[in-house]
C-alpha cells in the first residue's frame, strides 16, 4: 500500500492548546503517510491527542489551539504553509472531514440539500438545478431512501444513522481526496454503526479515496483500516499494516489494549488492565510516556526517549524493548493474560430461589395532544418484560438505545412507577407497596449509573456522597463508626481512605464509578443494577470496574442486572442474557446460548453488527436496514418485521408469542413458533446483505 | 400547530383575569376609595359630603363587590368590580379623574408613541445587531475587547444622562433640532430625529453585549466547525451559518416587545413633549390619576400577553424544528 | 440617641448574610477556587475596590442617631419629644462626619470652588446707592481676603496638601499589603514587593493597590479643599454638592441590595419547588410568575408605590420622624421592586432545576429514598447557588439605575430623601437655565457612573468565575428598557 507516492504525509506535527491548567501539548510530534487509495487509522483511547491531529490537518483548532511545528503535505503541498485564503479551497474539495456527533454537526436551521449544495457552490462549476442533480446523486450515493425528498428535510427530522450519512455526503461532495472520518460512528447504535462501516468502506474502495479513520475501537479499525498507527500520550508508539498489527502487536501500550478487551474464553476470569491512567498532556515526559504504565519498564525507560525502531517491513515500533533490531519483542516478559481464576463459582449457580422477579412489566408514558392536551396515545417504552434474577447472578439486559432497557431498570427500582405488571423483590411486590414501606427496601436494592460526570454531586465531598445512603436508610450502626465504615467501603473498590475529604471533580472518569459503586454498597443491597456503568470509560478502565464487579459478586454474592448495548462486556460478566427490543424482549436465555447460537433475527444481527477484531476472518455482517422505529408507534404484528431479513406474512399481523427453547432459553419469534416447520440455516441469512 | 395557538390563547385568559383581579385588588382594597378620595381632596380639612361627593361623580360611590340593594343581575353589576374592572375586558375604560374619556385619549395618543416607538425598535435591533456581529467578527482581538469595553460602559450610564445630556448637546449647544414638541404629519420628523436617535444610543451598550454572546455561542458549536470544514469563507460562515441560527434567540427575545411600542417610552416621551401613552401615563402618575394607571396597566398586561403569543408564533416561523412537529 | 431604620436592620441582616456566606465558603474547597478566580480578574478586582469604598460610606449612612437637644431647644420642643430631650432630626455617622459640609449651606446656586455665589443680588453699597453684584458666599471660600488674588495659590495649596496626604495613605496602604503577602508567601518584604509590581500574584494585588492609589489621589484634594470650599458647588437651596452625592449613596446601595435580598427567598423556594416537583404546583407557580411578568414592570411599580403613598399619607401617625417616614417609603419600594423583579431568577432556577432533576446524583439519592426536601436542600440548592449569586450581582446595576428613572418619574424614593435620581429630577432643568448649572448633574453623573460601572465589571468577573455559559443574562430589570 505504501508503495505508491503519499496522498498525505504528516512530518512530526505539534500542536498545543493554552488551557487554564497549563499548555496542553495535544499533538506531539507526530508523523504518519496516508496512500491514495489506503485507510489509515489513528488508535487510542481519549484524550490521547487523535481527534486534534485532525484538526491540526484541516486547520480547524479551536480558538485556544495552535500548530507549534511540523509539515502536513498533501499532494505535495505543505498545508501548514498556505495562506488562510489557499486553505479553504483545500478544505471540502482536496480533504473532507466528518466528525464524532452527528446531532450536533449538522446546521439545524438549513435543509439538507442546502447544507450539501452549499459545498457544490464552494468547490464545483454546478448551480441550481445541476447542483441539485448532483447533491441528489450524493444523497442516493450514501444510501438514504427517499433521497429526492430527503433533500427538503431538515436535520432534526432524519435519525443519527441518516444524520451521519448526511455529513458524508457532504464529505464527498467535492470529490475529497482524502477523508477524515472522526469517530464516525461512535454516538451510533450496533446496527446503525454496522450501516455507517459498511458505507465507509464501500466509498472509499470505490471513489479511491485515501481516509484518516480516527477511532477508539480495535473493531471498527480492524474492520476497515489497513494500516493502524497507535497513539498514547499525544504521540504514534507504533505503527504497522492491519495484519501484522492485529497478529502481533508490539509495543506493550497495543499489547494491553488487545488483552484489556473482554472475550468470551476469558469469561469468569480477570481482565487484564493498565494500572493508573492516561497522563495529562501539560506533563513534559523525559523518559517514554507510558513508562509508568507499562509492566516491562526498566530504568531506561524513564530517562531516555524511545527511538522508533522497525520490527518488520512496515511495522515500526517506539520502544526500548526493540532496540535490537531483529529479536522483536523476543524478550519481553510474558504479558500473557492473568490466570482464569475460578472466582468461587458457587455464588453463580442458580440457588432456585429468585431474588427478583418481574412479570409483565409495562411502563407506558402518555403522550398529549390538542388544544386540551389530552393524552392521545401512548409510548410504550416498556411493554410487558417478565424476567427473574437470583443471588449472585447477572442478568444482561442487551438492547439498542431506545429500546427501554434502562426504563425497565429504573422501574424495577420504582424510581419510575410501573403502569402495569408486577416486580417482586424477595418475595414482596413492590408495585403496590405504600413509599415508606418501600423506603426500607431500598437498601436491599441500588443503581450505579452509565455517566460518572453526573452521577456524582458536584458540591458533595466523597465521604458525604458514600454517606448519603447510610444516613438516609439508617444504616449506621453504633458499634463501627461511619468514618471506619466508609474507608472500609473506599478501600473496597479500590481507593485510598484520605480520598473522603475530595470533592468528585478530583478524580478521574474510572475512580468516580468507583466511588458511585461504594456508594450503593454503603448499604448493603443485595441486587445492583449497574446501567450502562462502563460505556462512558476507555478499553483499559472499563477492564479495571468489570473486574471489580465480578469480584464483588463472588465475595458479596451481589445479583446483577447489567444494562448495557456492549456484547464484549455481556461475553465476559453475563450468566444470563435477555435482548429487548422495542419495549420487549425478544430472546432470553443462558449466555452461552445466547451469544453462541442467536435464534432470533434481532439477536443475530445484533450480535454480528458488533465489529471484532477478527473480522479479518471474513465474518459476514448482517447489516440491518432502517432504523428502531418509534416507541410511540411501532410496527404491527412482530415490532421488528419491517427490518428482519427473514420476515414472514405472519410476522406483519401477530406479535409472536414466547416459545420455549429448551429449560432455560425462550425466543419470541413466528420462527420458532408451532406452524413453522421450515429448517433455518444461519448461512441462509447472513448472506444476505442488506443495505438500507 | 393551530391547536398550539388556540392552547396559547385559552391560557392567556386565566392571565388577563389574574392581572384583573390583582389590580382591583391593589386600586380598591389595599386603600378604600374613601382614602383615595381623602388624598385627592387634601388630607386636612375634607368634609365627608366632600368625599361622598367625589366619589359619587367617579362612580366610587358603589359596594366593592355585592350590591345587596340593587336588584337581579344588578347585585354583581352595580358593584365597582364590575364597572371598574370587568369592563376592562371589553377594552371601556371609562373616564378619568378629571373627567376626560381614557378610551378617546389613548386611541389619539397611540400615533405619536408609535411614531417614535417603531423608528427605535427597528434602527435599535439594526444597529446593535450588526455591532455585535462586527464584535463576534473580531473577536479576541482589541477591537473585541474595546468594543466590550464600551458597551460595559454605556451599559453603565443612566438612560436619564443620555437624553439629558443628548438635549442639551444637540438641541441646546449645537441648535441642530428642537428641544421638545411634537406636530402632526412629515413636520413630526424634525421633533422625533433626536428622540430616536437618542434611545437607539441609549440601548446599544446591553443589547449589543448580549448579542454579542449569542453569537459567540452559536459560533463555537459543532455546525459551524462543518461549515468551516465545507472551506467557506469566515464571512459566508458568519452569514449563512451562525446568524441565521442566533437570529432564533434574537428575534423571539425581541418579538415579546413588539405589542408594547404601542405604549410608548415614558421617559423618552415626557422629556420631549411628545403627546403620547407614555407621556400620559407620566402625566397620570403624577395628578395621582388612578383609572388611567389602572388602564394603563390593564392595556400593558394585554400587550404583554399578545406579545407572548406573537413569540411563539415567531418561533413556528423561524425555527423548523418549531414548525415542523 | 442610636435608631434604628427598617433599612438599616436589613442592611446589618445582610453584613450577616454576607459574613456567614464567607464562613461558608472559605470551608468549600470549590467555592474558594471560585471565588480566587474573581480574585484573579484585575478589573473585577479594581472595581470591587472601588465598590468597597462605596460601601464604607454607606455603612457610615447607615448608624442612624438623634442628637440630644440643647437645653434650651429642650425647653421649647413640645409633647413627644421633649419629653426624651432628642431631636426630631435624625442622623447618621455620616452626617456627622460631614457636618461642616451639611451645615454650610448657601443661599442658593454657587460654581464648584467658588467664592461668589452664582446669581446677582441687589445689595446695599456703603455709598448708600444699590447694584446687583454676585455676593460672597457664606462658607465657600470664606477665609480668603481678596479672593481674586489668593484663590488660585489657595486652592493649589490646598490640592498640594492633600496629595501629600494621598500618597502618604497610598504607601502605607501598600506597606501594609506588601507585608501581609511576604508573611503569607514566607518571603522577604522585596520579593512580595517585586511580585506585586510586575504582577505574578495570583491574586490581582496590582489592580487593587493601584485603584486605591487613583482614588486616594482623587479623595486627597476633594477633602483638603471641602475643608474651604464647596467642591461641587451648591444646588439651588443652596445644600452642598459633595454632601448630596455622598449621601445618595446608601439610598443606591440600600435599593440595589435589599430589593434582592427580600426577592430572594421567593425565586430560589418557588423557582426550586415548581421545578423539583412539577405538576400542578408548577402550574400555579407559573401562573403567578406570568400574571405579574405580564404587567410591564414600571407600570405595577407605579400602581404599587401609588398605592402605598396613600396608605403612607393617610397614617402620619405611624411615623415619629420625617426621617422614619422616609425610610418606610424606601423599604416599601424595595419590596415593590423585588416583588416585580423575582420572576425572572425564579424561572432560571426552575429551568435549571429541570435540568438538575434528570441528573444522576439526584437519581441516586431517590434511589436511597431521601425525601424530596432532602433532595432539593442537598442536591438541588447548592447546585443552582452560582445562579442566584450570578443574578444578585447582575441585578444590582440595573437597580441602582432603575431607582434614578423611578424617582424621576415620581414613584421612587420619598422626594425628601437624598438620592440619585431626586438629585437628577431637582437639577435636569439646570441646563436650560442661562447661564448652565452643570454642577450637580455632572456630580451626579460621576458618581452614578463609577458606581454602576464597578458593579457592572465586577458581576463579569463573578459571572465569568462561577458560570461562563451565563454571560448572556440581560442585565437589569426590565424597568431600565421599558422607561428609556
Amino acid at each position: 500500500m505504501s508503495l505508491g507516492m503519499s496522498l498525505l504525509s504528516v512530518d512530526s506535527l505539534r500542536t498545543s492548546l493554552t488551557s487554564a491548567s497549563g499548555i496542553v501539548r495535544a499533538v506531539d510530534g507526530v508523523s504518519f503517510e496516508v496512500a491514495a487509495g489506503e485507510t489509515f487509522a489513528l488508535l487510542g483511547e481519549s484524550g490521547c491527542g487523535k481527534s486534534m491531529t485532525a484538526l491540526s490537518l484541516m486547520r480547524l483548532l479551536p480558538d485556544a489551539g495552535v500548530t507549534a511545528g511540523g509539515r502536513v503535505l498533501l499532494g505535495g503541498r505543505d498545508l501548514m504553509a498556505l495562506p488562510e485564503t489557499d486553505m479553504r479551497e483545500v478544505r471540502g474539495r482536496e480533504m473532507a472531514m466528518i466528525f464524532q456527533e452527528p446531532a450536533t454537526s449538522l446546521n439545524p436551521v438549513m435543509t439538507v440539500g442546502q447544507q450539501i449544495v452549499e459545498v457544490l457552490d464552494r468547490h464545483t462549476v454546478l448551480r441550481g438545478p445541476a447542483a441539485r442533480r448532483h447533491a441528489l446523486e450524493l444523497v442516493e450515493a450514501v444510501g438514504i431512501p427517499d433521497p429526492a425528498q430527503r433533500l427538503d428535510t431538515y436535520p432534526f427530522q432524519l435519525s443519527g444513522g441518516m444524520k451521519q450519512r448526511v455529513m458524508i455526503a457532504i464529505a464527498l461532495a467535492g470529490s475529497p481526496g482524502l477523508l477524515i472520518a472522526d469517530e464516525p460512528t461512535t454516538a451510533l447504535d450496533v446496527t446503525i454503526q454496522a450501516q455507517v462501516l459498511e458505507l465507509l468502506g464501500r466509498l472509499q474502495r470505490e471513489r479511491g479515496m485515501g481516509m484518516l479513520l480516527i477511532s477508539h475501537d480495535l473493531g471498527i479499525v480492524s474492520q476497515l483500516a489497513h494500516r493502524v498507527g497507535v497513539m498514547y500520550a499525544g504521540e504514534l508508539v507504533e505503527v504497522a499494516a492491519r495484519q501484522a498489527f492485529f497478529t502481533s502487536p508490539c509495543h506493550p501500550y497495543s499489547r494491553k489494549l488487545f488483552a484489556a478487551l473482554p472475550r468470551p474464553e476469558q469469561r469468569g476470569g480477570v481482565l487484564e488492565t493498565i494500572a493508573g491512567s492516561v497522563p495529562p498532556l501539560t506533563t513534559i515526559f523525559t523518559g517514554c510516556r507510558f513508562a509508568d504504565r507499562c509492566q516491562n519498564a526498566w530504568a531506561r525507560c524513564t530517562e531516555e526517549v524511545p527511538a522508533w525502531h522497525t520490527v518488520a517491513d512496515g511495522h515500526i515500533v517506539r520502544c526500548h524493548l526493540f532496540d535490537t533490531v531483529g529479536d522483536a519483542g523476543a524478550d519481553i516478559t510474558s504479558t500473557s493474560s492473568p490466570p482464569l481464576v475460578a472466582t468461587a463459582d458457587v455464588a453463580s449457580q442458580p440457588s432456585g430461589v429468585p431474588l427478583l422477579e418481574a412479570a409483565d412489566l409495562k411502563v407506558h408514558f402518555p403522550i398529549r395532544k390538542g388544544v386540551f392536551k389530552r393524552i392521545a396515545g401512548q409510548v410504550k417504552a416498556v411493554d410487558g418484560v417478565s424476567l427473574t434474577l437470583t443471588s449472585g447472578r447477572t442478568l444482561a439486559l442487551v438492547g439498542e438505545s431506545g429500546c427501554g432497557k434502562t426504563t425497565v431498570g429504573k422501574a424495577l427500582l420504582q424510581l419510575l412507577r410501573p403502569t402495569g405488571g408486577s416486580v417482586r423483590f424477595g418475595g414482596e411486590e413492590l408495585t403496590t407497596l405504600p413509599p415508606d414501606h418501600l423506603r426500607t427496601l431500598r437498601a436491599d436494592m441500588q443503581i450505579v449509573f452509565q455517566d460518572p460526570y453526573g452521577s456524582l454531586d458536584p458540591r458533595m465531598r466523597v465521604g458525604d456522597i458514600i454517606g448519603e445512603g447510610m444516613a438516609a436508610l439508617g444504616k449506621l450502626s453504633a458499634v463501627i463508626s461511619k468514618d471506619t465504615r466508609m474507608d472500609a467501603l473506599l478501600a473496597r473498590v479500590g481507593l485510598s481512605a484520605g480520598m473522603r475529604g475530595r470533592y468528585p471533580h478530583e478524580f478521574s472518569g474510572g475512580q468516580r464509578q468507583r466511588i458511585a459503586i461504594a456508594r450503593a454498597l454503603a448499604v448493603e443491597p443485595r441486587l445492583l443494577v449497574c446501567d450502562e456503568p462502563t460505556s462512558a470509560l476507555d478499553v483499559s478502565v472499563q477492564a479495571q470496574i468489570l473486574n471489580l464487579l465480578k469480584e464483588l459478586q463472588s465475595t458479596l454474592g451481589l445479583a446483577y442486572l447489567f444494562i448495557t448495548h456492549n456484547i464484549a462486556v455481556v461475553e465476559h460478566l453475563a450468566h444470563e442474557v435477555a435482548v429487548m427490543y422495542l419495549g420487549r424482549i425478544v430472546e432470553q436465555g443462558k449466555v452461552e446460548e445466547i451469544l453462541g447460537e442467536p435464534k432470533h433475527p434481532y439477536t443475530e444481527a445484533l450480535l454480528s453488527a458488533v465489529p471484532r477484531i477478527d473480522a479479518a476472518a471474513g465474518r459476514p455482517v448482517i447489516v440491518l436496514k432502517g432504523d428502531m422505529p418509534s416507541p410511540a408507534n411501532p410496527p404491527s404484528g412482530c415490532h421488528f418485521h419491517p427490518r428482519c431479513p427473514r420476515a414472514m406474512p405472519v410476522c406483519t399481523v401477530v406479535y409472536p408469542p414466547e416459545t420455549r427453547l429448551g429449560e432455560t432459553r425462550r425466543v419470541c419469534c413466528h420462527l420458532f413458533g408451532e406452524r413453522v416447520t421450515a429448517p433455518v440455516s444461519a448461512a441462509g441469512i447472513s448472506s444476505r446483505r442488506e443495505e438500507a | 400547530m393551530i391547536a398550539y395557538i388556540i392552547r396559547r390563547l385559552l391560557y392567556a385568559i386565566p392571565i388577563l383575569i389574574g392581572v384583573n383581579l390583582l389590580t382591583f385588588a391593589l386600586f380598591f382594597v389595599v386603600n378604600t376609595p374613601d382614602d383615595m378620595a381623602r388624598m385627592q381632596l387634601g388630607i386636612k380639612r375634607v368634609t365627608p359630603e366632600a368625599i361622598q361627593k367625589w366619589k359619587a361623580e367617579r362612580g366610587y360611590d358603589r359596594p366593592l363587590i355585592y350590591n345587596a340593594a340593587a336588584e337581579g343581575v344588578g347585585k354583581m353589576t352595580h358593584t365597582i368590580f364590575f364597572e371598574k374592572s370587568v369592563k376592562l375586558f371589553v377594552l371601556d375604560f371609562g373616564r378619568a379623574d378629571d373627567g376626560r374619556d381614557i378610551g378617546h385619549e389613548i386611541r389619539s395618543r397611540m400615533g405619536p408613541s408609535l411614531a417614535i416607538a417603531v423608528p427605535v425598535f427597528l434602527l435599535g435591533l439594526f444597529v446593535t445587531v450588526t455591532f455585535a456581529l462586527l464584535l463576534a467578527f473580531f473577536r479576541a482581538t482589541y477591537l473585541d475587547f474595546w468594543g466590550v469595553v464600551a458597551c460595559v460602559a454605556m451599559m453603565s450610564i443612566s438612560s436619564l444622562f443620555y437624553i439629558i445630556g443628548g438635549q442639551y448637546l444637540v438641541s441646546k449647544v449645537w441648535h441642530l433640532v428642537p428641544i421638545s414638541g411634537y406636530a402632526g404629519g412629515l413636520d413630526a420628523a424634525r421633533f422625533l430625529i433626536l428622540p430616536v436617535m437618542i434611545s437607539v444610543v441609549a440601548g446599544i451598550g446591553s443589547s449589543a453585549r448580549w448579542y454579542r454572546t449569542i453569537f459567540l455561542e452559536e459560533i463555537g458549536k459543532d455546525y459551524v466547525r462543518t461549515a468551516r470544514a465545507k472551506g467557506l469563507s469566515e464571512l459566508a460562515v458568519l452569514f449563512r451559518h451562525v446568524l441565521k441560527n442566533a437570529m432564533i434567540p434574537i428575534l423571539t427575545g425581541v418579538v415579546v416587545v413588539i405589542p408594547l411600542l404601542f405604549m410608548g417610552s415614558l421617559l423618552v416621551e415626557s422629556f420631549f413633549g411628545i403627546p403620547g401613552l407614555g407621556s400620559y401615563t407620566i402625566d397620570a402618575i403624577n395628578a395621582q390619576d388612578f383609572a388611567v394607571v389602572r388602564s394603563m396597566v390593564f392595556i400593558g398586561s394585554l400587550l404583554y400577553i399578545i406579545g407572548l403569543l406573537l413569540t411563539d408564533l415567531s418561533y413556528t416561523l423561524v425555527d423548523p424544528r418549531v414548525r415542523l412537529q | 440617641m442610636p435608631i434604628i431604620l427598617w433599612t438599616d436592620a436589613l442592611v446589618f441582616v445582610l453584613i450577616a448574610c454576607a459574613l456567614a456566606t464567607a464562613r461558608y465558603v472559605s470551608r468549600r474547597e470549590y467555592l474558594l477556587s471560585s471565588w480566587r478566580r474573581v480574585g484573579e480578574s484585575r478589573a473585577g478586582m479594581a472595581a470591587l475596590t472601588v465598590l468597597t469604598m462605596f460601601v464604607m460610606i454607606g455603612l457610615l449612612d447607615s448608624l442612624h442617631y438623634r442628637p440630644r437637644l440643647e437645653a434650651v431647644a429642650g425647653k421649647l420642643a413640645n409633647a413627644t419629644n421633649a419629653a426624651n430631650g432628642y431631636s426630631t432630626e435624625v442622623r447618621s455617622a455620616l452626617d456627622m462626619l460631614l457636618m461642616p459640609l451639611k451645615s454650610a449651606t448657601e443661599k442658593t446656586y454657587s460654581a464648584p470652588l467658588a467664592t461668589h455665589l452664582y446669581a446677582r443680588e441687589t445689595v446695599e453699597l456703603p455709598d448708600g446707592t444699590q447694584a446687583r453684584v454676585f455676593p460672597r458666599l457664606r462658607h465657600g471660600g470664606v477665609h480668603l481676603k481678596e479672593p481674586a488674588q489668593d484663590w488660585t495659590r489657595d486652592v493649589a495649596a490646598r490640592i498640594l496638601l492633600g496629595l501629600v496626604f494621598a500618597v502618604l495613605a497610598g504607601l502605607t496602604f501598600a506597606g501594609i499589603a506588601v507585608r501581609v503577602a511576604a508573611q503569607h508567601w514566607h518571603v522577604p518584604w522585596w520579593t512580595a514587593r517585586q511580585r506585586i509590581c510586575r504582577g505574578e500574584t495570583r491574586f490581582a494585588w496590582n489592580a487593587v493597590l493601584v485603584t486605591l492609589a487613583a482614588l486616594l489621589l482623587i479623595a486627597g484634594p476633594v477633602v483638603a479643599l471641602a475643608g474651604g470650599y464647596h467642591v461641587f458647588g451648591t444646588d439651588k437651596v443652596g445644600q452642598d454638592v459633595l454632601y448630596l452625592t455622598l449621601k445618595s449613596i446608601r439610598t443606591g446601595l440600600v435599593i440595589g441590595t435589599i430589593t434582592t435580598l427580600a426577592m430572594l427567598p421567593f425565586a430560589v423556594a418557588l423557582g426550586i419547588v415548581a421545578g423539583y416537583i412539577g405538576g400542578w404546583v408548577d402550574d400555579v407557580i407559573q401562573y403567578v410568575y406570568t400574571t405579574l411578568n405580564s404587567i410591564p414592570s414600571v407600570l405595577l411599580i407605579a400602581a404599587a408605590v401609588l398605592m402605598m403613598q396613600v396608605v403612607i399619607d393617610t397614617h402620619p401617625d405611624w411615623f415619629a420622624t420625617a426621617a422614619q417616614r422616609a425610610d418606610a417609603r424606601l423599604l416599601a419600594l424595595c419590596l415593590i421592586l423585588g416583588v416585580t423583579s423575582w420572576t425572572g431568577l425564579c424561572r432560571l432556577l426552575r429551568a435549571e432545576t429541570l435540568k438538575l432533576r434528570e441528573l444522576e446524583y439526584v437519581q441516586a439519592a431517590q434511589a436511597f429514598g431521601a425525601s424530596s426536601v432532602r433532595i432539593m436542600g442537598r442536591h438541588i440548592l447548592p447546585n443552582v447557588m452560582h445562579i442566584v449569586l450570578i443574578a444578585v450581582v447582575i441585578d444590582f446595576s440595573g437597580l441602582v439605575l432603575a431607582e434614578a428613572v423611578l424617582s424621576y418619574i415620581g414613584i421612587g424614593v420619598d422626594p425628601s430623601t437624598i438620592s440619585f435620581g431626586t438629585m437628577i429630577n431637582t437639577a435636569r432643568l439646570e441646563l436650560a437655565r442661562e447661564p448652565v448649572v452643570w454642577w450637580s448633574l455632572v456630580a451626579a453623573f460621576v458618581f452614578m457612573f463609577v458606581l454602576v460601572l464597578a458593579a457592572n465589571l465586577f458581576s463579569d468577573a463573578v459571572r465569568d468565575a462561577f458560570d461562563p455559559r451565563l454571560a448572556g443574562r440581560q442585565v437589569a430589570p426590565a424597568t431600565q428598557g421599558q422607561a428609556a
